[in-house]
């Protein structure tokens, strides 16, 4: 069935084909030039030295040296590292879990949603780039963080329940992990503009006569949300998580990102930022990965 | 006129008609509005507390900062830090600046995604899909991972050994803006793979009779991408640009690392407290500690000033922001 359209219409096939690389060149060229090539050079570096001279730079051959300094003379590495992946874990799931929530309520029909909507978008369009760094940036504002912080640790809106749990015998490691990002929900939701628009998107397109259908039926609120709502948009969790991960690596007050630029332009090691970087970089795609994987087994798919 | 008689009824006499369930209801719709009323309001007021407070710290005298009477509104109102702060950043240089580059560089960005995203959502060429996973790929792979080899191949910079013969060495092109250009035809600016991919999303939704229609009449392929495509592809592509403009605007990471000799407001603001130090070493003549206070007002006069073209922009254009994403219908 297919060979037969094929073989009459080749010219036209055959000119669209050559249109479409003609199309697709720009990338082509630009991802040859500037990524394929910085990227094995990149991976190289990271098991080199790398000697600068003048008007040439000599990469010299030193195994896994660069991969061996970061892990154990580095002192500060290992443990970014962790810090900062156990950071993105924890973050992106309350990123997701806050947007998705987020999102459900405002497709509700209420007064003055355009107006919450748009606060809501405001941080994607502000707090890229340099904006999210600026305040820890500099001594002086660090010393004045730290003021605050101290004069106002009696007043976390989490500290009464903190206190209960912990008298009583409950309060372990994992509350107080939900603690920390109850406290930095400011941080949370400034990073789920964009998660709670591409939900909102989905949710615009589950037909309202379903809920009506399932209203009728005896069916709950709740109970729809998780029988109607949940399974409909369930392959935006994907989307989503994705973004937010990819996010997170991109933040530029990523402590570990601010460790790899400092190795790189202050100590003039190139080598060993680069096995820095790549170690980094192949556990964020691991991880990536995955995930993906297991929430792609749970997303429902409705074609 | 014929008269309809409808025995008007009170709110109590049909509750109690429906046993209780009206009045449950009506109370429940009362009480979830209030709630949503509260948690938005909070969750609002969270998002917009650090730029209000900014505005309110901008008009304020150095007095009014140590004050504890003073919470938002300034009692000595003043202007000064605006000045101050417009001086240290070098401010109108670097909005000119900015808004050249910006502006450049989102349409460049924009012209080149398009045509790459129309390229992957109207024909069938052999390895599309490999193709399409690179795209990904450059989504995916933070910058950081390649600049510190980006870092060194501008430094040291040649087109397969020409410029060498020629000259004798290699260029360098750090600090100046070419090398981002250069990315930027290439698709390998902030953010590509995400525009290439709203573009294509949004192309591939179209139908296909239009083109059809085209082809059947003559029309090349390039010319039904330019009178035809291109006009329904309007509002994504309004959009994209949008985005494109403005994070550039805000972005630090490749501005830093290739725009680092150019003054643009975005480099300058993450620089602000040392040069204010610089500054008022340079007019009293001595070393001074700024305040931390001082510096505090300066940065959030800085930052207002950077992000408020940003902000009015947003008001303006909000729709175009928004409602692209949701309309391109992002699925796997």
């Amino acid at each position: 069935m297919n060979k037969k359209p094929k073989h009459r219409y080749v010219g036209l096939e055959k000119r669209k084909a050559v249109a479409g690389y003609i199309f697709i060149l720009p990338f082509i060229i630009g991802f040859a030039l500037f990524m394929v090539k910085p990227f094995l050079q990149s991976l190289y570096m990271s098991f080199t030295t790398v000697e600068l001279g003048a008007g040439k730079f000599n990469m010299v051959w030193s195994g896994l040296a660069n991969y061996y300094y970061a892990f154990r003379t580095d002192p500060e590495y290992t443990r970014l590292l962790t810090e900062e992946l156990l950071r993105m874990l924890i973050y992106s799931v309350a990123i997701i879990v806050f947007s998705f929530f987020v999102s459900i309520i405002l497709n509700q029909k209420f007064h003055g949603r355009a107006l919450v909507r748009a606060v809501f978008f405001l941080p994607v369009i502000l707090s890229s780039g340099v904006m999210l760094g600026l305040e820890s940036n500099n001594s002086v504002i660090a010393l004045m963080q730290q003021q605050v912080e101290d004069a106002t640790t009696g007043i976390s809106i989490t500290d009464g329940l903190q206190t209960i749990l912990r008298t009583t015998g409950v309060g372990v490691k994992a509350f107080e992990k939900v603690f920390e990002v109850i406290d930095n929900i400011y941080d949370v939701a400034l990073a789920s503009g964009m998660q709670i628009i591409i939900f909102l998107s989905g949710l615009q397109t589950i037909p309202k006569s379903m809920y009506e259908a399932a209203d009728i039926e005896g069916c709950t609120a709740w109970e729809s949300l998780w029988k109607i709502t949940f399974p409909s948009i369930s392959s935006l969790f994907l989307v989503n998580w994705i973004y937010t991960v990819v996010d997170f690596c991109m933040r530029s007050d990523n402590e570990l990102v601010e460790k790899l630029q400092k190795v790189m332009i202050q100590q003039q090691d190139y080598g060993a930022s680069s096995a820095m970087t790549w170690i980094y970089f192949l556990i964020v795609i691991a991880f990536v990965g995955i995930t993906s994987l297991l929430i792609n087994k749970a997303v429902y798919y409705n074609d | 006129m014929t008269k309809i008689k409808i025995k008007k009824e009170s709110f109590w006499e049909r509750n109690k008609k429906s046993e209780g369930y009206l009045l449950k209801k009506k109370l429940t719709s009362i009480f979830v509005s209030v709630a949503r009323f509260i948690l938005l309001f909070g969750l609002c007021f969270l998002i917009l507390q650090p730029i209000l407070n900014k505005i309110s710290v901008s008009f304020m005298e150095e007095q009014d900062l140590y004050n504890p009477i003073v919470v938002s509104i300034p009692v000595h109102f003043t202007t000064s830090n605006y000045e101050l702060a417009a001086e240290i950043m070098n401010y109108s240089k670097g909005f000119v600046n900015s808004l050249i580059i910006s502006l450049t560089i989102a349409v460049l960005q924009i012209a080149v995604c398009t045509l790459v995203g129309y390229g992957f959502a109207r024909f069938k060429f052999p390895l599309k899909g490999l193709w399409f996973a690179m795209v990904m790929l450059t989504i995916i792979i933070p910058p950081q991972v390649i600049s510190n080899s980006l870092y060194l191949h501008f430094r040291f910079f040649d087109f397969f050994g020409i410029i060498k013969l020629i000259t004798g060495n290699t260029l360098n092109l750090r600090g100046l803006p070419v090398p981002y250009y250069l990315m930027s035809a290439g698709c390998m600016g902030l953010k590509n793979g995400l525009y290439i991919y709203m573009i294509r999303q949004f192309f591939r939704n179209i139908p296909n009779d239009m083109e059809e229609a085209a082809y059947v009449d003559g029309c090349g392929m390039f010319r039904t991408f330019v009178r035809i495509m291109l006009p329904e592809a309007k509002p994504i592509i309004t959009s994209c640009f949008l985005f494109a403009f403005v994070w550039q605007w805000t972005d630090g990471f490749y501005s830093n690392m290739f725009l680092g000799t150019t003054t643009l407001v975005s480099t300058s603001i993450s620089r602000i407290v040392d040069s204010l130090a610089a500054y008022m070493q340079r007019i009293l003549g001595a070393k001074v500690s700024i305040s931390v206070a001082q510096s505090n007002a300066v940065l959030s006069t800085g930052t207002l000033m950077v992000v408020g073209p940003v902000i009015i922009l947003y008001l303006f254009a909000q729709r175009q922001f928004v409602e692209s994403i949701s309309s391109s219908g992002i699925k796997m």
